[in-house]
């Protein structure tokens, strides 16, 4: 199987802030807002090289969401951050009725998704927030795999003019894609092609599903392994071809069930080429605290969780 | 005194319009849009420098105007259209399946004059400070106006964007409260006991003005000093009455929401007047 090198471990925050600046140096209608979270949302730089281009917002979201449609009324390209909770669930209607209606260029940057924020519990946790924003009419749904994915996709979105949900993480991960690589939104990426079963997976969990690829390849299933970088639009034709070629597939995600990369697969496969499927994800639940580490052992979101579904989906074969 | 005159005109045709729209539609608000009339008229006749040929959704270059309140769109349409942004034929599609003049304001059909859509009260403020603060940003040196309801400012976004246009210093933010004191439930005193809404925009750091909003002259008089920035965002708070125009639905909250019958628009009609503009 194809070999990936994780170059060292890295925060997709700060990929998010990498690509940022890149983008902001690119083009000077790129705007940055944010409430009361410039530091973790990795926007320092950002602000110290633009200052006037850097909006403070105080802890107030809601503002934020509607302030970064009328910047982008005005013409700007605003890219409007905080925790993924704070940035769906409790701006869900502002963003709704400001930013999805009118296709306003508005690009949100959701940090600490999932469980891995890890310590600081359910409150600040989120798995619902890809479901949320995919319910959205015309929105697009980005969720990188690694620090030099994430920065690619930043600066894609910068260029992109419509909404986009764009989401990240805190922690450390492998970093292990290109740093030079130009992120096309709507394109899986097969990263490791298989006969005998196909590995969505997104987010973080790509590095996971290509741990699990290499150990279900020493006893001898060939697994393929996709990268679904953008969950909507989903790319349809890739999800179908993979599918029809392996006949089962598992898909893995740090998100709940409802609403999230799991359905979206289940549906389109549904239609267009029904096959047995398993999952990997949350499940229907909220998270608690604990290291990520622990916490995506607890949760099964990791590679051996991936091996667990991949022999289940074969035997359903 | 010529352009008061004919900015009461046309007040007048609004109101007319209002009133038939509504009952043509079998729904939609004219308690807030008749109470609205008057300022809306002077902003989009007289006060703002935009021109439906040179109308764009970025406001490059021209004044902007959100409208938060969006349920009272009977009041903005017919100002858009007897202003020419789009055919006055237009008003009677007003909530029907296909038309540009949806229930509340929005931008994906492409009404000329609509900047974004609004309804889901609260928001609006938050996205003219946006657009302000844009216009800051890019050196044009044109205002931002935004109407809200005083009913609407019971929500708290409105407060969370009064803090940011005083916090950037959005001088070139005109807001507006139509204060008629009504909302759906009843008076708003009795519904939420909002308060004294000048004590709290001035607490919040704004410039505020108090005006009749229904004396023509007094309405041009509180615009041309809004006009000029002390480099505060700026609060016209205006005194109004829901219902304004008709006897029967003046003063009350009874009408926020409610569709006049044939006999009642007939008694509406008469009590208004026609005028040389004439009906849609």
């Amino acid at each position: 199987m194809k070999k990936y090198i994780d170059t060292g471990k890295k925060d997709t925050r700060s990929g998010f802030g990498a690509g940022l600046l890149e983008a902001g140096r690119a083009d000077e209608r790129v705007v940055a807002l944010t409430a009361d979270l410039k530091g973790s949302l990795k926007m320092d730089e950002f602000a110290a090289e633009f200052p006037e281009r850097f909006i403070q917002c105080g802890i107030a979201e809601a503002n934020m969401i509607g302030a970064a449609a009328g910047l982008a009324i005005s013409g700007k390209i605003p890219f409007a951050g905080s925790f993924a909770e704070f940035v769906t669930g409790r701006v869900y209607d502002q963003i709704r009725q400001e930013v999805a209606y009118g296709k306003t260029n508005v690009k949100i940057a959701s940090s600490h998704a999932g469980i891995t924020l890890g310590e600081d519990g359910a409150t600040h946790q989120t798995m619902e927030d890809i479901a949320l924003m995919r319910a959205l009419p015309g929105m697009v749904v980005i969720n990188p795999c690694d620090y030099n994915q994430t920065k690619a996709a930043t600066i894609a979105a910068a260029k992109y003019d419509g909404p986009v949900y764009l989401r990240f993480g805190r922690p450390g991960v492998p970093n292990f894609t290109p740093a030079d690589q130009v992120f096309e939104i709507g394109k899986a990426l097969v990263f490791n092609e298989g006969s005998d079963v196909t590995i969505f997976a997104t987010g973080h969990l790509v590095w996971e599903a290509l741990g699990a690829a290499e150990a279900l390849e020493a006893e001898g299933i060939s697994a393929e392994v996709i990268d679904i970088a953008t969950i909507k639009p989903l790319d349809e034709e890739a999800v179908i071809a993979s599918v029809s070629k392996t006949g089962v597939a598992v898909v893995a995600e740090e998100h709940n069930m409802a609403g999230g990369l799991g359905e979206a697969i289940s549906g389109l496969l549904a239609l267009k080429c029904p096959k047995p499927l398993e999952f990997v994800n949350g499940g229907d639940q909220f998270g608690e605290s604990g290291t990520p580490a622990v916490l995506m052992e607890a949760f099964g979101l990791n590679a051996a969780g991936i091996v667990s579904a991949v022999k289940r989906a074969l035997k359903r074969k | 005194m010529e352009n008061i005159e004919k900015l009461k005109t046309i007040a007048t045709q609004v109101r007319r319009d209002i009133v038939r729209m509504v009952n043509l539609a079998g729904s939609g608000h004219p308690g807030g849009s008749l109470s609205s009339a008057d300022v809306l008229t002077a902003l989009y006749f007289s006060v703002m420098d935009q021109a439906p040929e040179r109308w764009r959704r970025d406001a490059e270059g021209q004044d902007a105007f959100i409208l938060s309140a969006g349920h009272i769109s009977p009041v903005y349409y017919s100002v858009l259209a007897r202003r020419g942004y789009f055919p006055v034929s237009e008003l009677a599609t007003f909530r029907r399946f296909g038309a540009r003049l949806q229930g509340h304001p929005e931008v994906k059909k492409g009404l000329p004059g609509v900047f974004q859509a609004s309804g889901s009260l609260g928001q609006g403020l938050s996205v003219a400070a946006g657009i302000a603060l844009g216009k800051k940003l890019s050196g044009d040196n044109h205002k931002v106006y935004c109407l809200c309801g005083d009913g609407e400012s019971e929500e708290g976004q409105i407060w969370e964007a009064g803090m940011f246009a005083v916090h950037h210093s959005l001088g070139n933010l005109i807001a507006m409260t139509d204060w008629n004191g009504q909302q759906i439930d009843g008076p708003v005193a009795s519904v939420a006991g909002e308060g004294d809404l000048e004590a709290k925009w001035k607490a919040w750091g704004w410039r505020v003005l108090v005006a009749d909003g229904h004396d023509m002259e007094v309405v041009l008089k509180t615009f041309a000093e809004a006009k000029v920035s002390d480099g505060r965002p700026t609060m016209i708070l205006w005194k109004t009455d829901m219902g304004r125009g008709i006897s029967f639905m003046a003063g009350t909250h009874k009408w926020h929401g409610k569709v006049p019958s044939a006999d009642q628009v007939a008694e509406a009609l008469a009590e208004l007047g026609e005028t040389p503009l004439g009906d849609f």
